[in-house]
């Protein structure tokens, strides 16, 4: 393609089919469409059986030429993986095994008649049934980043076209000058997506005026998701690759670079597979390369995977990672927009910033800005994960409330427990209690609670977590990942680790939280990175709002969350126990005694703590305190 | 030195020297090479001992003390050869909420090794992950490619067979 009228062909071609999938005026060749999800989580969970036992059956049936199988990336509701969803409907089958494909085809794609039992519950009433868009899952989301999340084949470059790809393109190229991208961008509001909330366009503005001879100028996507809990980059990836080449080109044009790079981690095997596929069919049709649109513009893309490494997230040890060095970040100033990669003038942007790119350019910066809170622009795409109905990925606009979120979107919390805390923003984040519920998310409100975006993971936790156990499980993750090129970070983190440790094994005195606190401003103040200032963070604010747990840890030497082993003790209720044995028959340590039909006890000397008892026990006797 | 070499000896064959050697022809003339050589290095011999180092060094001219340091930098690199099937449980947050701490005790005991070690038979090796972003079917965790979720401490056993024959 070399011109916009070759694409404009494309998508008119294309744009009836992909329609059938978004309830807009479709033309499709087929009837029927059915999706079926190939992210990680429903991979994991068998999704690439499900589409070959599909394909199979409907070539048994004879439905080849009317219904088209298309795999698509993550529909956001994990939980319920593998997922499949049939349009023009949109009804939408959880949890599907191959065993009912066949029944599938035959009652539904042949029949007309979706096999209800099989179809998620909350979308079945009586005798209607909803499209996945009426679903208390969906309905208060708002789609920017992921609008293609789960509507294309993220390995077809003409399906995304269909739905106005590289359009925005194709508009900066032949319409915009440098500057008129960057006040786009700029007068959006949109700010960094991957933790730190910089404004986007501030980025691209110093990157292109700072060093106005530089020879050579770079653009970086940041896809190194290591946030343990986030997993909206890797499911854009997986989903809209061609969104972020595309997003990535224009940040290009707009500072003046010719080649970007995209840091990607290999832990995400199928991100980066479609990664390069997505590359390879951008160069062919050209959106890729030299001379894009025959406007004279080059730019293009190359990938490097990231080797496991945390701190390579933050923006200069990435790029010394990308030089092929130890991924030890450096001291700013200087900073990228002037000696980034190589040396050179460097933007990196995090792949859901980029995801918004084109969008932006396309409806314009207006648009953008009303969505979402003064301070924090658009939408934000969470990650819920933990003690959650809903796991996955949802899509709102910033300044929806974490009750919203978690109550109405997330479906509350399982098992009738009562909510803890929220975990916000990874190991560089904080815990949000309950009595922040109807705080309006954005990037200043979690700050000003003590926590962060961060990337968005939002990981909930019931009355079952232990807040210092929490803390203790960030503070050895930073201990693990810190690079080890400052001290602070290096030796400090582990200090807290070593404090934390003792605390939860009941040996911890009331000096130790004071100096426990001391020393996480120390290191906040301290460290060279972002991983290290954020390090403390954890601990921070869990002594903020959960004082009274470490409180019952030191002085009371009691885990009131049940959690910290050393400080449990397992009884047996004799009134309760009926004299079964089971108890004492699974134990590993022998610590058990009793006769049949006699109430047991149990031996603390011996036990270890292990649980076994308790899951075993049918009559609810075993209790741990 | 000793924490740097492996015990079992480096058994390369001329052949993994060939597509080696191939691969860093490949790289000649790309910028930060480096990452991208052990990488693949790494897939060819399934470790990074010393013995492959020095070839990378010798053909690409990069100093040993470079090419060490950033090996033992990157959690993804080896220098130990790994076992036929490696477990990798995920100690994410969303995993480890939910239990996948108390799945990996029970591996290291009934594997009779602590993390980041390999079996004696060379079967198994145990490692801890972060995050292989399937949070929604927390806890997981993989053996090799496969991926296994919604777990409990009971399907550790079951796991385990299938890999034992």
């Amino acid at each position: 393609m070399k011109t916009l009228e070759e694409l404009k062909v494309v998508r008119e071609a294309m744009e009836g089919e992909v329609a059938l999938r978004t309830h807009d005026n479709a033309s499709s060749k087929y009837e029927k469409h059915v999706l079926v999800c190939g992210g990680t989580g429903c991979t994991s969970s068998g999704s690439g059986q499900i589409i070959d036992a599909l394909a199979s059956e409907l070539e048994k049936q004879g439905l080849t030429d009317k219904v088209q199988i298309v795999k698509t990336g993550c529909f956001g509701l994990c939980a319920l993986g593998p997922i499949m969803i049939v349009y023009p409907e949109g009804t939408f089958y959880s949890m599907v095994n191959k065993e009912n494909i066949a029944r599938i085809v035959e009652e539904h794609l042949k029949g007309g008649n979706p096999v209800k039992e099989l179809l998620y519950d909350e979308t079945v009433n009586g005798d209607e049934i909803k499209s996945l868009d009426e679903t208390a899952f969906y309905k208060k989301q708002h789609r920017v980043a992921l609008r293609n999340c789960g509507v294309i084949n993220p390995e077809c470059i003409d399906e995304y076209i269909g739905r106005g790809g590289y359009e925005a393109l194709g508009k900066v190229l032949t319409s915009m000058s440098q500057d008129d991208v960057i006040q786009t961008i700029l007068d959006s509001g949109l700010r960094g997506r991957g933790g730190g909330g910089f404004p986007t366009g501030m980025k691209w503005k110093l990157a292109k005026n700072i060093v106005p001879d530089a020879d050579m100028k770079y653009v970086c996507c940041n896809a190194d998701e290591g946030d343990p809990g986030a997993f909206m980059d890797r499911s854009v990836l997986e989903g809209d690759p061609h969104v972020v080449l595309e997003a990535m080109t224009i940040a290009g044009y707009a500072i003046g670079a010719k080649q970007g790079y995209i840091y990607v981690r290999a832990e995400y095997p199928i991100a980066v597979e479609r990664l390069e596929i997505a590359i390879k069919q951008a160069r062919e049709a050209g959106m890729l390369g030299k001379d894009i649109f025959g406007t004279g513009f080059d730019f293009d893309i190359d990938l490097r995977l990231g080797a496991g490494a945390f701190v390579c997230g933050e923006e200069t040890a990435l790029m010394t990672s990308i030089e092929g060095n130890r991924g030890e970040p450096r001291p700013r100033p200087p900073f990228p927009a002037e000696k980034g990669l190589f040396q050179k003038p460097t933007i990196l942007n995090n792949v859901e910033t980029y995801a918004n790119i084109p969008q932006i350019i396309l409806n314009g910066a207006e648009w953008f800005s009303s969505m979402g809170t003064e301070k924090s622009k658009g939408t934000k795409v969470f990650a819920l994960g933990g003690k959650i109905n809903n796991t996955g990925l949802v899509e709102v606009p910033m300044g929806t409330t974490l009750r919203e979120v978690i109550e109405e979107i997330g479906g509350g919390i399982p098992n009738g427990k009562k909510f803890k805390a929220a975990q916000t923003g990874g190991p560089s984040g904080g815990c949000i209690p309950a009595e922040h519920f109807d705080i309006p998310i954005d990037y200043d409100n979690l700050i000003g609670i003590g926590s962060m975006m961060g990337s968005g993971g939002l990981i909930v936790m019931d009355e079952d977590s232990c807040m210092i156990d929490i803390a203790k499980f960030f503070l050895e993750f930073t201990v693990d990942e810190s690079c080890g090129k400052c001290t602070p970070c290096r030796v400090g983190t582990k200090r807290m680790y070593e404090i934390l440790d003792k605390i939860t094994k009941g040996q911890g005195t009331l000096e130790d939280i004071d100096k426990l606190e001391e020393l996480c401003y120390h290191i906040k103040a301290n460290s060279l990175c972002g991983l290290g200032q954020t390090a403390p963070n954890p601990v921070l604010s869990t002594l903020r709002y959960f004082r009274d747990e470490y409180i019952a840890h030191v002085v009371d030497k009691k885990c009131p969350a049940g959690v910290c082993k050393d400080l449990l003790q397992y009884k047996i209720i004799a009134d309760k126990c009926k004299g079964c044995t089971a108890c004492a028959r699974v134990c590993p340590a022998g610590a058990i005694e009793g006769t049949v039909k006699n109430p047991h006890t149990i031996d603390t000397t011996k036990c270890l703590k292990c649980g076994a008892c308790i899951e075993k026990c049918k009559f609810g006797a075993i209790i741990k305190e | 030195m000793n924490s740097s070499t492996s015990k079992v000896p480096f058994k390369g064959t001329p052949e993994q020297e060939a597509q080696l050697l191939q691969v860093i022809e490949d790289h000649k003339d790309e910028k930060g090479a480096l990452m991208p050589i052990l990488q693949k290095a790494q897939n060819i011999y399934g470790y990074l001992p010393v013995e492959v180092q020095k070839i990378i060094s010798d053909n690409t001219g990069i100093p040993m003390e470079k090419i060490y340091g950033v090996v033992t930098f990157y959690a993804q690199f080896s220098l130990f050869p790994k076992g036929e099937y490696t477990i990798s449980v995920c100690l994410g947050t969303a995993c480890y909420v939910k239990g996948s701490g108390d799945i990996y005790n029970k591996l290291q005991e009934k594997l009779g090794i602590a993390g980041g070690e390999c079996t004696a038979d060379g079967k198994f090796s145990l490692e801890a992950c972060r995050c292989i972003g399937a949070c929604g079917l927390a806890p997981v965790l993989t053996v090799n490619e496969d991926v296994y979720g919604r777990l409990t401490v009971d399907d550790v056993d079951s796991i385990l067979a299938k890999y034992a024959e």
